[in-house]
């Protein structure tokens, strides 16, 4: 059950893109507070060993009382795709059978489906706490 | 970590990096290693290594193929030729620091208590109580744990995987996260397979091929002292090759983060 280490991450970095979006779009520091987190997306391929529905079911655990606790945690589908070192073709693979499609030879290098990346963090200011512009 | 050249973009993400504000939020595009904490530490940990000039090795496995037991081998063959140490990862208790301490080799126990693999952190912090003046060599032994410690770099130079031939010899493709990360595959207890007629060498060997891993197969027993030359061979060549990097400003990671590095850097540019 690594998922949970793998959701304290999670919650770390999203604090921080919270912070550096904060402090790049309020002069006052003190209002930061107001940003929060309403969609995380991450790509986890099969091979990165983090197993998305342990990793959402860890999550709420991490994140209870962050600024994303409410936040809906989105996973982008990340095929394991494989590059050909012998004939050059880019297939997609098993993940305990990583040789090409093409030719069936096993020196390829994986080109995706190794990833383990917070991509992007959508946020909005809490209304209670919005300035009246 | 890179936040501005674009070398995390993959063919696979490239369309997020460029994907539409939703309405009334605002996107924030990130493309960070999920485990970039861990990721910073263990750079930190691996220039810590380069600088002192040591190798550091993560053995990993199942419990009970050998880890301690192959440790015990290699160290009292070649304590008098390198200056040896290690760090032990364990849920509990001080054992397998006190076997190889008994071997008059430094070692460090990391006791997980519940945690079921080593990170960056709990590795620096054990640095922290050991010394590490003159050492040539670094064997952190993980938490035996086919699954979670494949995840997590701690800053070594190389992954070092064991499969105990009773344990089955198609584990690596039930477990292909953890034996695609291997640096070399031993196959270890191969005294026993004289009584075992369900466990075929080359089909583990295969499998490990299937995963793309060029990686070295060695068959030893630790036990009985069987094989263990072309092991101890290897580990020299390795020594060897660590010295020349470090005399050269230059560093290694296990194999393929280097080689997913060329497609999606997520902790170096």
């Amino acid at each position: 059950m690594h998922e949970l280490a793998v959701a304290q991450a999670l919650v770390e970095q999203v604090e921080a893109v919270i912070d550096q979006h904060a402090a790049s779009h309020d002069q006052d520091a003190s209002s930061s507070d107001a940003w929060q987190a309403s969609l995380i997306r991450v790509r986890i391929g099969p091979l990165a060993g983090v197993v998305p529905e342990l990793l959402a079911s860890a999550f709420p655990l991490a994140a209870a009382g962050s600024r994303m606790e409410h936040a809906e945690l989105e996973f982008a589908h990340a095929p394991i795709q494989v590059r050909c070192q012998t004939c050059g073709a880019e297939t997609e693979a098993a993940m305990n059978r990583l040789i090409c499609g093409a030719c069936g030879d096993w020196h390829t290098q994986v080109v995706s489906g190794d990833e383990l990346l917070l991509e992007s963090v959508e946020l909005e200011t809490s209304p209670s706490l919005t300035p009246e512009s | 970590m890179c936040d501005t050249c674009g070398c995390n973009l993959t063919p696979g993400n490239k369309h997020l990096a460029f994907k539409p504000v939703a309405k009334g939020a605002t996107a924030v595009s990130v493309l960070k290693g999920l485990l970039a904490k861990n990721d910073d530490q263990a750079a930190h940990n691996r220039e810590h290594f380069d600088r002192r000039g040591i190798l550091a090795i993560n053995l990993m496995s199942s419990p009970g193929s050998g880890k301690t037991a192959l440790l015990e081998a290699t160290l009292t063959t070649l304590k008098n030729e390198f200056t040896c140490a290690v760090i032990e990862g364990d849920l509990e208790t001080e054992n397998d620091a006190e076997r190889i301490r008994a071997k008059g080799v430094q070692a460090h126990q990391i006791v997980t208590g519940t945690a079921c693999h080593l990170d960056a952190h709990l590795v620096h912090d054990a640095l922290h109580h050991m010394n590490l003046d003159g050492v040539d060599l670094l064997v952190i032994e993980n938490v035996g744990n086919l699954v979670c410690p494949a995840s997590f770099d701690l800053g070594q130079h190389l992954n070092v995987t064991l499969l105990s031939v009773t344990e089955g010899d198609d584990k690596p493709a039930k477990y292909p996260v953890m034996f695609r990360a291997a640096d070399a595959m031993l196959l270890t207890k191969t005294d026993l397979l004289a009584v075992l007629d369900d466990f075929d060498p080359d089909k583990a060997e295969a499998h490990l091929r299937n995963l793309a891993n060029p990686a070295p197969v060695m068959r030893l027993s630790a036990r009985k002292e069987l094989g263990m030359d072309a092991w101890y061979a290897w580990l020299r060549e390795q020594l060897a090759a660590q010295r020349a990097r470090v005399a050269l400003g230059q560093s290694r990671r296990p194999a393929i983060q280097s080689d997913g590095q060329k497609y999606h850097s997520t902790t170096v540019c």
